[in-house]
Order: structure tokens, then C-alpha cells, then sequence
């Protein structure tokens, strides 16, 4: 994005003032032209609407295309947005001169960076939303797809086996995320094997979930054989992606533990494994409670580690040591994949677990920030 | 202080310490061996694959013959995907850090994170039912009007779901983590050089390119890397989106011919995989751990030696 300009940029303004010495050999560009272009911007500069008004330009002439010709609507956008863009650094350009055209060429730029970046963000939240409230009822929450052919039915097997899987991974997650980042915060310090243990644990948030699915799987079968399809199995695909995330946030935590609380402990004659659990633990719990709940929201909306490990099923499963269990992402995956007879029942149930999962996600992400609030005081 | 109080005889090894301190590094451990786990578990369950003449491998050709092309199309995908985020990406992160008023600054990137926390399925579905559907009219006229173009040589696929739409898609998914991440480098650039760059006049694109852009390049092409590593391992929105017809080498990005990636590959076939074709999918699949592997590892190994440099 930058080298057009950056040489653009030097080449014109050497040009322009002509006031150039020859004897600045390096970095001195940004003095090269101070005096004149510095009056020059001070005296005249564009109104603070002219951003505005090229932007309502830009959106005029998109309008205009799409109305009077039959081009795509993603290309009347494209040309509005040059001819907006093109209007304002030109207009820049006459005013301000050639620096400040570039400025504000390049803060058009990333202007529009950003508002492309929330046109899918707005777009994916209002389909689901509007698509999913068709089934969003008292039956999709009370029923299960048990004997369900066509319409009707609901995700309450499924709603429970995501509960159920997601908590049991949280309790395997989080007591060995939180004892690996005590030792990495409290006992391992420099050593050679801590940092071989961060350095990887970087890595290992790195792990597609697919292969989580396929390692826990590849574990179970090893040991119990081929075929098996239980709810641990999940739980043991989604621990893989959510220890390195517990690591992370509770580590992070535990470093920011003011060093004088431990040794006042120390100082007091409480050992150290006491001083971790009631001092350290206890003033970081705010931030290690968010750091949990945002991991359980990262992996709750997982799918495929769970795709082939627990498999689908239309009835209530309550163990998750025996016999498939339903989830809700590979229940909405499949409704949504092989639709059956009317089409338009499955699909909607389908958009309506997806709205389900973001209100799960959205919930437990807003959660931990009211949680990580409520018990800040105990740091201070 | 002999026997008779242990606890106080300034002994570093009590009994608790033992044991808590054992469990910790245990733990540490442990996250070594399930590293090294996912690797070896990976090769035993594929090893009956690795072994098995060519012709009864799916395709009848061997694994290698299998593997090649949907390797290339989760390459494909993912480079161009980021290819398409990085500029986006760090765009969006200059926005947030430097043009953004302070006070907003916090909730936009809260904004841009709430793209990373939607469910990767939720984008499949959204890819699948609506943003494909929305691009088969783009397609038809790049097929039409720079269809000289091998990227866009057509015929233009009348569902959308081409390799074009899932780079999109993940271009989409990934633009959060790169931007999230180039956003805390551009933030770390020394506020010194900031200001004596604008108290020499610089223009605050020219403050940019002199101080923030050299501080966090290293930063933002790791960032990107770790997006790439993102890219190459989304299985479900590539499975939703992308429709896999063939196994053929191509460089039609709006076709209607599009080799699948591996995650999706997996994910489409496993259910119904047994025997020797379920050894060959996980076969695949440990491709995909080394090459995300691979990528990630260089990524982060980039991060760290560029803070043991700066410290």
C-alpha cells in the first residue's frame, strides 16, 4: 500500500520547493521542505465537512450508477469510492498542496479499510439474526429432533450436549492451563524449559481444530478401538484448543501480581505453594475468570473437532462417557448441509442454532467483561 | 527448630511445596506431550495409508497423487485469502491507532474482535446462503470482461461457491487476528519518535511512514503469518462454502472446477470413512498439523526474536 506514495511523496516535494540541499545526504526528508509548504498548510487548508462532503459524493455517483445503468452494485460502490477519494485529494492537492494531498489520500485509505472490514461484520450479524428468529421458539429449546421427520422439532439435545461437552473441556482445560501458567509464572523463571513451554504453547494456538478432532480421535482409537463415538472425545478435541488459550490469560494475569504481596507472605513465614493459592490466585481471580469464559466462548462454537468426534445424534444423550451426543454447530452443519422434506424447516433450524451459538458467544464475551468488573476491586 | 516444626525451619522443600510445585510442572510437561501427542497419534492411526499400495488409496493412484491436489487448494485459498486481509487488516489497525479519535479507539477494536468471536460456521452458512449468491453477478462480469485473465477465465460458476468466495470468507475471518495484532505493534511504537517526527512537520501519513510503519513491519508480516496459519487450517466455512468437484490443479478462481482444501476434504468425507480411507483422510490431516505447523512456528519464532532484540 505504502510504496506508490512513499516515493511519490519525496520525489514531488523535491520538485516542488527546489529548496533541497545536496549536502543532506540521509534521512533528513522531513526537513528537506519545511518553510514553504509549512506556510502553505497553515494558510489554506479545506473546511473539516470536506471529508464528509466527498464522501456523500462517493455515494451519490454509486447511487446514480446503480439507478440509471445495470452494472453490479459491488462495482458502482467501487467507482463511488475512487471518485469521492479522487475528489478530495484533488481538491487537497489544489488547496494544501501535494504532502497534505497525500495525507489525506492515505487517511481516506484506511478509513474505507475499516468500514469494508465492518460491512461483512454487519451483514453476517443481520442474516442470522433475521433469518434465525423464524424457529427462534418455545419448541427449539424444549424439544429434541427425536421422531422429528419434516417441520417441527428443536436443538434442546443439542443445546445440552454443547453445555455438557463444553463443560467438561473447561474442567479439563482449566486446572492444567492454570497449574502450567504457575509454573511458568512462580517456579520456572528463566529456565530453559519454561521458555521451550511459552514458546509452544504460541505455537499450539496455532492448531487447526480439525486436527484436534482427528488427535483425540486417533487417541480414543488407539485405546478402545476403531468406531467409538462418546461425548469425552470431544471434550478432549476442544481441551487441546482451550489449554494454550487458559495458559495465555492466566498467565498474563499472575505476571501482573505485585511483587511485594508475595514476598510480605514470604516475609510472614507462609510457604510458597500457600502463598500462590491464597495471595496470587485470589488477586488475579478477576482476570483469570474472564480469560476462562472468553476460552469457553472460543471453542463453544467449534465444529469441526466435534464433527468427528461425537458425531450427531436426534435424541437426548446426558453421559458423555457412552453413545454419540448432539452439538449444536454439527446439528445446524447438518440440517443446513442435507435438508430433508420441506427443505425450508431444516434450513430454518439451521439459522436459528447459528443465532443461538453468536447469543452464546456475544453472552459469555460480555460476561467476562462484567465478570473481570465485579471482582476488580479485590486487585486494588 | 529441629523436627518438631517442620514447617518453620525455613526448609524450602516442604511437603506442600513438593507437591504443588510437582503438579505444575507436571502440567507443563504434559503440554509437551500432547504436542508431541497430536504428531505421533497423527502418524500411528495414518501409518496404515503410508504403507498401503497405490492402487487402494481413493483415486487409485497413490497417497501423493491424492494429497497434491487438495494441498494445493488450501494453499490456494489461504494465501490469497491473506493476501486480501493484510492490507485490509492493516488499515483497519493504523484506523484504530492513529486516526481514530482516542475516546472511540477502544470501542472500535471491541467491534473488530466481535468479528473474531462469530463462530466459524456462522461464516460457512453466511458464505453458503448469501455472499455467494451475491457474487455469481461479479463473476460473470470478470468472466466476461478480463476473462483474459487466467485467475478469471470462466465459465463463471452459477452458485458462487468457488475458490474466489471461500478466500473472501477467510479473509474475512482472518482480518481480526491481523489487525488485532499489528494494531498492539503500531501502538507500541515509541511515542518519542512520534512526536519529534510531527514536530518536524510530518504530516501524519509522513509520521506513519517514517516512524510507526519501520517500528512494526516485523510485527505485521508475523501477524500475517499467523492469519495464514488461521487461513490453512478453517475447516467449516470452507466446507460450506467452497464446492468441491474435482480434484484438478487449477488457477480459475470463479470456476465451477475447484479442488478442495484439506480441512474440508476431511470434514466432507470423514463420516461416512472407514478402514483404510479413514487412515488416508487422517493422513491428510497430519499434512495439514505440519504445514500449520510449520507456519506458526516461524511466525512466533519471528515475535520473539524481535523482542529479544528490542529489550
Amino acid at each position: 500500500m505504502s510504496s506508490p506514495h512513499d516515493t511519490g511523496t519525496r520525489t514531488e516535494d523535491r520538485a516542488g520547493d527546489g529548496r533541497t540541499s545536496p549536502e543532506d545526504p540521509d534521512a533528513a526528508v522531513l526537513t528537506r521542505h519545511q518553510p514553504p509548504s509549512l506556510a502553505a498548510s497553515m494558510h489554506a487548508s479545506l473546511p473539516r465537512w470536506a471529508g464528509a462532503a466527498a464522501a456523500a459524493l462517493g455515494v451519490l455517483v454509486a447511487a446514480a450508477l446503480v439507478a440509471v445503468t445495470d452494472v453490479h452494485v459491488a462495482l458502482a460502490v467501487v467507482v463511488g469510492a475512487v471518485v469521492g477519494v479522487a475528489a478530495f485529494v484533488v481538491a487537497s492537492r489544489v488547496v494544501e498542496g501535494e504532502r497534505a494531498a497525500t495525507d489525506r489520500f492515505v487517511t481516506a485509505l484506511v478509513t474505507i479499510a475499516f468500514v469494508v472490514a465492518l460491512l461483512p461484520l454487519v451483514s453476517v450479524v443481520w442474516t442470522t439474526v433475521s433469518r434465525g428468529l423464524a424457529r427462534f421458539d418455545g419448541a427449539f429449546f424444549t424439544q429434541s429432533m427425536y421422531n422429528v421427520i419434516g417441520e417441527g422439532g428443536g436443538a434442546y439435545h443439542a443445546i445440552m450436549g454443547t453445555l455438557i461437552i463444553t463443560g467438561v473441556a473447561t474442567l479439563i482445560s482449566v486446572p492444567i492451563g492454570t497449574l502450567t501458567a504457575i509454573y511458568l509464572v512462580e517456579y520456572g523463571g528463566d529456565n530453559r524449559l519454561s521458555k521451550v513451554i511459552t514458546f509452544l504453547v504460541d505455537v499450539m494456538t496455532g492448531i487447526p481444530s480439525i486436527v484436534a478432532g482427528l488427535f483425540s480421535l486417533a487417541l480414543f482409537t488407539l485405546l478402545f478401538g476403531p468406531g467409538l463415538r462418546i461425548g469425552i472425545m470431544g471434550s478432549v478435541a476442544l481441551s487441546v484448543l482451550m489449554i494454550p488459550i487458559v495458559v495465555r490469560a492466566v498467565e498474563e494475569m499472575l505476571r501482573i501480581v505485585p511483587a511485594r504481596l508475595r514476598e510480605s507472605s514470604y516475609a510472614l513465614g507462609v510457604p510458597k505453594w500457600l502463598t500462590i493459592v491464597k495471595v496470587v490466585l485470589p488477586t488475579a481471580a478477576s482476570g483469570i475468570a474472564s480469560g476462562v469464559v472468553i476460552a469457553i466462548a472460543r471453542v463453544m462454537g467449534e465444529t469441526a473437532p466435534l464433527l468427528v468426534t461425537v458425531g450427531l445424534t436426534a435424541s437426548t444423550n446426558f453421559n458423555p462417557f457412552e453413545g454419540r451426543m448432539a452439538v449444536l454447530p454439527v446439528f445446524a452443519y447438518y440440517q443446513i448441509i442435507t435438508p430433508g422434506i420441506p427443505p425450508q424447516a431444516f434450513i430454518d433450524r439451521a439459522w436459528t442454532s447459528a443465532l443461538l451459538l453468536i447469543l452464546f458467544v456475544m453472552v459469555l464475551n460480555v460476561g467476562a467483561r462484567v465478570l473481570a468488573r465485579a471482582l476488580a476491586p479485590k486487585t486494588r | 527448630m529441629t523436627t518438631t516444626t517442620p514447617a518453620l525451619t525455613g526448609s524450602r522443600r516442604r511437603p506442600g511445596d513438593k507437591v504443588f510445585s510437582g503438579s505444575a510442572a507436571a502440567s507443563a510437561v504434559l503440554i509437551l506431550v500432547i504436542l508431541a501427542g497430536v504428531g505421533l497419534f497423527l502418524l500411528a492411526e495414518a501409518y496404515p495409508a503410508l504403507v498401503a499400495p497405490a492402487d487402494e488409496i481413493e483415486g487409485g493412484e497413490g497417497l501423493v497423487v491424492y494429497l497434491w491436489p487438495i494441498l494445493f487448494g488450501t494453499i490456494i485459498t489461504a494465501v490469497i485469502a491473506m493476501l486480501l486481509a493484510v492490507p485490509v487488516a492493516v488499515g483497519i489497525a493504523l484506523f484504530i491507532s492513529h486516526y481514530a479519535p482516542r475516546r472511540l479507539s477502544q470501542a472500535l477494536g471491541y467491534v473488530v474482535d466481535l468479528l473474531a468471536a462469530i463462530p466459524s460456521i456462522v461464516y460457512g452458512f453466511w458464505g453458503f446462503q448469501v455472499f455467494a449468491l451475491a457474487l455469481v453477478p461479479l463473476y460473470q462480469w470478470l468472466a466476461e470482461n478480463v476473462g483474459w485473465i487466467p485467475l478469471f477465465a470462466g465459465p463463471a460458476s452459477s452458485t458462487g461457491r468457488t475458490i474466489l468466495t471461500a478466500s473472501l470468507v477467510l479473509a474475512v475471518m482472518i482480518l481480526p487476528i491481523i489487525s488485532a495484532l499489528s494494531r498492539e505493534v503500531f501502538l507500541q511504537t515509541p511515542r518519542l519518535h512520534e512526536e519529534a517526527a510531527l514536530a518536524l512537520g510530518a504530516t501524519r501519513w509522513e509520521m506513519i511512514k517514517y516512524a510507526v510503519i519501520p517500528y512494526g513491519r516485523s510485527g505485521v508480516i508475523s501477524a500475517s503469518m499467523l492469519g495464514l496459519g488461521r487461513a490453512l487450517g478453517e475447516t467449516m466455512a470452507v466446507t460450506l462454502v467452497l464446492s468441491a468437484s474435482t480434484s484438478a490443479i487449477t488457477f480459475n478462481l470463479i470456476g465451477t472446477a475447484n479442488p478442495p482444501t484439506i480441512a474440508a476434504e476431511i470434514a466432507l468425507n470423514f463420516p461416512e470413512a472407514t478402514g483404510l480411507r479413514l487412515s488416508t483422510l487422517i493422513a491428510a490431516g497430519l499434512v495439514l498439523f505440519v504445514l500449520t505447523f510449520a507456519v506458526n512456528f516461524a511466525a512466533r519464532a519471528l515475535v520473539t526474536r524481535q523482542k529479544g532484540g528490542s529489550t
